[in-house]
C-alpha cells in the first residue's frame, strides 16, 4: 500500500459525507483502514446520488416491466421497443445542486449528463426536455439563476444538436435557496443494437475516451448528496465545466465504433467519474478492474489518484473493447480529435486496483462497493390530510374577466416563450407540436411513426397530499401524450425531495412513489430510467417534493397528431370528464384568493384512463381537430390557451346549475380535456364518449376574436395574449436594470 | 443538381440541408469532410450547413473558415460555381472571405429560435428564382450570432449593386422594429456575392419544406438552385 497517506481522522470521514456507522461498515468489510483514495472511492460510491440508500427500499415497489420494455432501472436509461426494430431509449436526471451554484455551467452540464446516458447505450438523441423549478420572483437570485440555467440548456443542446422541445418551467418561494434543474434526453436505437454497461471477458483492455481529465466537479456527486447551508457559492470549485464540442464529436466517434462493432461495454464518466463508471462495468459482469492511472489522459500535471477517481470532467466514456477491434476503434477517435488510451483491463479477481505512479493506492472488493452499500429504512410519516375546500362557500375575490386576466399573465401560467425560444426546438426539422403544447411530437426518421413527450408534476398538489400528488404527476403525464393523439409508453421519474433523514420528508417521498407506482400500473405506464435528488434543503427548509415525471408516447402516424390550437371558427368545443369545481390547492385559491390550500383534487385512475382511451380513440380516427387537457388553471385557462394559440375566440355557456360558476372555470378536477371538432363531428363525438361512459357536454363553440364567458367576461385574445406573453420578458428585462 | 455538403467537425444540420437538396433535386448530395482538399467532380453547388463548427471557439466559423476544403470551395466559386452557406455556413463563409462582414452576436445577447418572415429581394439568381420578387416567406431562425454588422462603404456596395438577398421583415412585409430578430445592420438576413452565385443567410430554409413542420417556404430556395442548376447542365 502506499505511504504517505494522510491519516484517517473522523474529521477527514465527515468531510467525506460518510457517518461514523458507514465508516465502521468500512473498516469491516475491507478489514483495515483505507487508504485516502479507497475513502474517496467509498465517499463517491456510497453518498445518495450514487447509492439511493435511502429511496432504493421503496423504488422497488415501482412498476418496471410491460411487454414493450426493454430495459428498466439500473442501465444508463430505460429502453422501450416503438417496433418496426427500433427502440426508444430515455432518462431524466437532475443537476439541481450545482445549478444553483453555477447556473450556466450547472444546467449545461446536466444536459451534458443526460445525452451521454442516452448515447451510451447506443442511441441517437433526438430531442431534449426540461423541468425547471426557481424561487419567487421576489428572490434576488431568481433573475439570474432563471437567465443563467435557460442559457446553459440551449447553450449545450443548441450546439450538440438536438432540439430541446418541452418543459415546465414554475416559480415557488420554497424553491429559494435550491432550484431544480431536471434534463431529459430521448434518443432511438436499434433493438438489436443497444449497449449495455456490462462488462466480460478477462484481460480485455480497458479503454478511455474523450475529453482529458482535470481537477473539476471533484466530490460533486458528494455534494448532490448534502443540503446547503449558508455558504453554498463556495461550493463553485466542484462544478463541471461543459464541451459541447467535445461532447458531439464523442457522440458521433461512439455511434461510429458501436455501428463497426468494436464494443464489449460502455459505460458514460457522470457523477463520481472514473470510480463509478468503472465499478458499474466490473460488478455487472462479475469481473475485477485493474487501472493504471499513469495512462490516463489528464488536463493538468501531478494529479493524485484520488483526484483522477473522483473528478467528474465532462465529455468522458470508459468502454471494453474487442481486442481485435482495436486499431479500428482508434483510427475512429483520432478522425474526430479524441483522446484514446488503453488505461486498464479486465481481471478475474472482483477486485477494483488502482494503480499509479508503481503504487498501488486502492484494494478493494468490487462487487461490495455496490452490493454493500448502506441501505436505510429511514423513519417516515405520513403527511396529515387537508381539508377540502368547497366552492360553494368561497367568495370570488374578483369577477371571472379579471381573475381570468390576472392567472394568464401569472409566473407559472404565463407563456415561457422566452425560455423556449433561446432552444433550438426545430433542429433535424421533425418537430411536428412545438413547444407551448400539452406535449411534442417529433417524426421519426422520415416518419411517418413519432414520439409524443411530455414532463409534469404539480408539487403543490404532493405537498398536500403526496399519494395524490404522486398519480397527479404520472396522469397529467400521461393525459398530455395523450391529449396530442399518441399512446403513452413509458416514463422516467426524477425524485426531488428534501432531507431524508427528516420523518416528514421521508413520508413525502414514501408517499409520492406509492401514489406514482399505483397510477404507472393503472395506466400501463411502466417506469423504465429515473434518478433520485434528495437533501434540497437549504438552512434546514426543504423544497416543495417535486418527483417529475417524463412521459413518452408513440403515435403511429404523425399527421395524425393534434395540437391545442383552435383550427378555425365554428368548431364545437366539447368538455370531457367530470367537473365539481374542486379549488383546493388550485392556481384560483393561490392566485386571486391568496390561499395555498386544501386537499388537492382526487385522482380517479379508472377515470383517467376510461376517458383519456376514449378521446385518443377519436384524435386517431380523425373526428378532433385540436385537444388540449385540463391541470393548472382550469378550464377556462385551458381554453384562453387554446384560443390564443390558435387566434380565434369562442362564445362560451354559462355555468350549469350545481357548480359555482369560478369552481366551474377555475377549478382542478383531473381527468378531463377540451376537445374542438367542426360542428358536423361533434354529434358523432358525444356519441362515441357516451358509448365509453365517458362524460361530457357541448360547452361553446369558437368564433370572433374574444374569448367571451358569463355577462361579465368578454376578453379579446390579443389583450390575453398580451397579458400572457408579457410577464416572463418584462420580469427578466428588469434584471438588466438591478 | 450535384451538390456537395461539407463537413466540420460541431456542425450539426447537415441532414437538415441534404434532406431538403434531396427532396427538391431527388439526387442524394455527397458530404465532404472538413480535411479533404478537392470536392467531388462535377460539382454544381456547394452547401455549407449550419451548426457550431469546432463549438464557436475563437470566433464562429473562424478555423472552419481556414480548414483545407474551403481552399476547393474558393476556387469552385471563382469558377462561378454555386455556394450556400446557411447559419454558422453563413459565419464561416464571411471567415473565409468569400462574403463581407461579420455576425456578431444578437442584439438581445440570447440565442433565439422562432419562426421569421423574410423578404426576397430579388428573384432573378440562381438561388431564388422559385419565389417572386418582394414575395414574404416564412422560415425560421436559431442563432446566437446572427446579427449581420459591415463597414458603411461595404455596406453601401451591398445594397448599390443589390447584393441584399433577405431581409427580415414582419408577416405582411413591413421591415425594421421587432421584425429584425437580431439587430442585423439593414434588416441584412442574407447577402450575394458580387457575381451572385455565393449566398449566405443566417435563417433556415432548410427546416421549412414540409407542411407537417409547419411551413413549405423554404422549399423554394432548393428548388430554385435545382431548377437553375437543370438548366446550366
Amino acid at each position: 500500500m502506499a505511504p504517505n497517506e494522510p491519516e484517517m481522522t473522523p474529521e477527514l470521514v465527515a468531510e467525506h459525507g460518510l457517518k461514523p456507522d458507514e465508516y465502521s461498515r468500512i473498516l469491516k468489510l475491507i478489514g483495515r483502514e483505507p487508504t485516502i483514495t479507497e475513502l474517496g472511492i467509498f465517499s463517491a460510491m456510497w453518498n445518495e446520488h450514487c447509492s439511493y440508500k435511502s429511496s432504493r427500499l421503496h423504488l422497488r415497489k415501482l412498476p418496471t416491466k410491460a411487454p414493450w420494455v426493454i430495459q428498466g432501472p439500473g442501465e444508463n436509461a430505460g429502453v422501450i421497443d416503438i417496433g418496426d426494430g427500433q427502440a426508444c431509449v430515455f432518462k431524466m436526471e437532475s443537476h439541481n445542486h450545482p445549478s444553483f451554484i453555477e447556473p450556466y455551467q450547472g444546467a449545461a452540464t446536466g444536459v451534458g449528463g443526460i445525452l451521454r446516458d442516452v448515447f451510451t447505450m447506443g442511441a441517437r438523441p433526438v430531442a431534449c426536455l426540461n423541468l425547471l423549478r426557481f424561487g419567487a420572483p421576489e428572490h434576488p437570485k431568481t433573475r439570474h439563476l432563471v437567465s443563467g440555467v435557460v442559457a446553459g440548456i440551449g447553450g449545450y443542446g443548441n450546439s450538440f444538436g438536438v432540439p430541446t422541445v418541452g418543459g415546465s418551467v414554475n416559480f415557488h418561494t420554497r424553491y429559494d435557496g435550491n432550484i431544480l434543474v431536471n434534463a431529459m434526453a430521448v434518443g432511438i436505437a436499434k433493438t438489436d443494437e443497444i449497449f449495455y454497461a456490462t462488462a466480460t471477458g478477462i484481460g480485455r483492455p480497458i479503454v478511455y475516451l474523450g475529453s482529458k481529465t482535470g481537477r473539476d466537479g471533484i466530490h460533486g456527486a458528494t455534494m448532490a448528496s448534502a443540503s446547503f447551508e449558508a455558504n453554498a457559492e463556495e461550493k463553485r470549485p466542484t462544478v463541471q465545466v461543459g464541451d459541447p464540442f467535445s461532447e458531439k464529436l464523442l457522440l458521433e466517434a461512439c455511434l461510429e465504433i458501436m455501428a463497426n462493432g468494436c464494443v464489449i461495454a460502455i459505460q458514460d464518466m457522470g457523477a463520481a467519474g472514473l470510480t463509478s463508471s468503472a465499478v458499474e462495468m466490473g460488478a455487472k459482469g462479475g469481473l475485477g478492474i485493474e487501472l493504471d492511472l499513469d495512462k490516463v489522459p489528464c488536463r493538468e500535471t501531478g494529479m493524485s489518484a484520488y483526484e483522477m477517481m473522483l473528478s467528474e470532467s465532462q465529455e468522458r466514456m470508459l468502454m471494453v473493447l474487442r481486442p481485435e477491434k482495436e486499431q479500428e476503434a482508434e483510427a475512429i477517435f483520432k478522425k474526430w480529435g479524441l483522446d484514446f488510451a488503453i488505461i486498464g483491463k479486465t481481471t478475474d479477481t472482483k477486485r477494483f486496483v488502482i494503480k499509479h505512479q508503481g503504487l498501488v493506492k486502492a484494494d478493494l472488493p468490487i462487487m461490495e462497493l455496490g452490493d454493500e452499500a448502506p441501505l436505510y429504512d429511514r423513519p417516515h410519516v405520513p403527511t396529515p390530510p387537508k381539508p377540502v375546500i368547497d366552492a360553494a362557500s368561497l367568495t370570488p375575490p374578483a369577477t371571472t374577466r379579471d381573475a381570468l386576466l390576472q392567472l394568464i399573465g401569472s409566473p407559472d401560467l404565463c407563456s415561457k416563450r422566452w425560455v423556449w425560444e433561446q432552444y433550438d426546438h426545430l433542429i433535424l426539422g421533425n418537430t411536428v407540436q412545438r413547444p407551448g403544447g400539452d406535449s411534442a411530437v417529433i417524426r421519426i426518421g422520415e416518419g411517418p411513426k413519432g414520439l409524443a413527450m411530455t414532463t409534469d408534476v404539480t408539487q403543490r398538489y404532493c405537498e398536500a397530499d403526496p399519494v395524490q400528488g404522486g398519480r397527479q404527476a404520472v396522469a397529467e403525464a400521461w393525459r398530455n401524450i395523450t391529449a396530442s393523439g399518441a399512446t403513452p409508453l413509458a416514463l422516467t421519474d426524477n425524485l426531488n425531495f428534501g432531507n431524508p433523514e427528516r420523518p416528514e420528508i421521508m413520508g413525502q417521498l414514501v408517499g409520492c412513489l406509492k401514489g406514482i407506482g399505483e397510477a404507472a400500473t393503472a395506466l400501463d405506464f411502466p417506469i423504465v430510467s429515473g434518478n433520485v435528488s434528495l437533501y434540497n434543503e437549504t438552512q434546514g427548509r426543504g423544497i416543495l417534493p417535486t418527483p417529475s415525471i417524463g412521459g413518452v408516447g408513440l403515435i403511429d402516424d404523425v399527421k395524425k397528431s393534434v395540437g391545442v390550437a383552435f383550427r378555425g371558427e365554428g368548431r364545437a368545443l366539447i368538455l370531457v370528464g367530470q367537473t365539481q369545481g374542486w379549488l383546493g390547492q388550485s392556481m384560483y385559491l393561490r392566485e386571486i384568493c391568496g390561499r395555498e390550500e386544501g386537499a388537492p383534487p382526487p385522482v380517479d385512475l379508472a377515470a383517467e384512463r376510461r376517458n383519456g382511451d376514449a378521446v385518443r380513440k377519436l384524435i386517431l380516427s380523425g373526428h378532433v381537430e385540436s385537444c388540449h387537457d385540463l391541470s393548472d388553471g382550469g378550464l377556462l385557462i385551458a381554453l384562453a390557451e387554446m384560443a390564443m394559440a390558435g387566434g380565434v375566440g369562442a362564445h362560451l355557456d354559462a355555468a350549469p346549475a350545481g357548480v359555482p360558476a369560478h369552481g366551474l372555470w377555475f377549478g382542478e378536477d383531473q381527468a378531463r380535456y377540451i376537445l374542438a371538432c367542426v360542428e358536423g363531428a361533434a354529434g358523432d363525438v358525444l356519441k362515441a364518449l357516451d358509448a365509453a361512459g365517458v362524460p361530457a357536454r357541448r360547452i361553446g363553440v369558437t368564433g370572433g376574436d374574444a374569448l367571451k364567458v358569463d355577462i361579465d367576461a368578454s376578453i379579446s385574445v390579443s389583450e390575453l395574449s398580451k397579458a400572457h406573453e408579457g410577464w416572463l420578458p418584462g420580469f427578466m428585462a428588469a434584471s438588466a436594470k438591478t | 443538381m450535384r451538390a456537395a455538403v461539407l463537413l466540420f467537425p460541431g456542425l450539426n444540420r447537415e441532414n437538415d440541408a441534404m434532406r431538403a437538396l434531396q427532396q427538391a433535386g431527388g439526387v442524394k448530395p455527397t458530404l465532404v469532410w472538413h480535411s479533404d482538399h478537392d470536392l467531388p467532380k462535377g460539382t454544381d453547388l456547394v452547401v455549407v450547413p449550419g451548426g457550431f463548427s469546432y463549438g464557436d471557439y475563437l470566433r464562429c466559423g473562424a478555423i472552419a473558415g481556414r480548414a483545407n476544403i474551403m481552399n476547393a470551395v474558393r476556387a469552385h466559386a471563382e469558377r462561378g460555381g454555386l455556394v450556400l452557406g446557411i447559419c454558422n455556413g453563413f459565419q464561416i463563409l464571411c471567415e473565409s472571405g468569400l462574403l463581407p462582414g461579420v455576425l456578431m452576436r444578437n442584439s438581445n445577447l440570447r440565442f433565439i429560435c422562432r419562426m421569421q418572415h423574410l423578404r426576397v429581394e430579388r428573384n432573378d439568381t440562381p438561388f431564388t428564382n422559385a419565389y417572386a420578387k418582394g414575395q414574404i416567406i416564412e422560415v425560421c431562425v436559431a442563432h446566437g450570432e446572427g446579427n449581420y454588422t459591415a463597414a458603411a462603404d461595404t455596406l453601401a456596395r451591398l445594397e448599390g449593386e443589390g447584393r441584399v438577398a433577405f431581409r427580415y421583415s414582419d408577416s405582411a412585409g413591413s421591415i425594421g422594429g421587432d421584425a429584425n430578430c437580431n439587430g442585423s445592420m439593414n434588416d441584412i438576413a442574407g447577402i450575394y456575392s458580387e457575381r451572385f452565385n455565393v449566398l449566405g443567410m443566417m435563417p433556415h430554409p432548410e427546416n421549412l419544406i414540409e407542411t407537417i413542420m409547419g411551413g413549405t417556404d423554404g422549399r423554394g430556395l432548393f428548388e430554385s438552385l435545382a431548377a437553375a442548376t437543370a438548366k446550366a447542365a
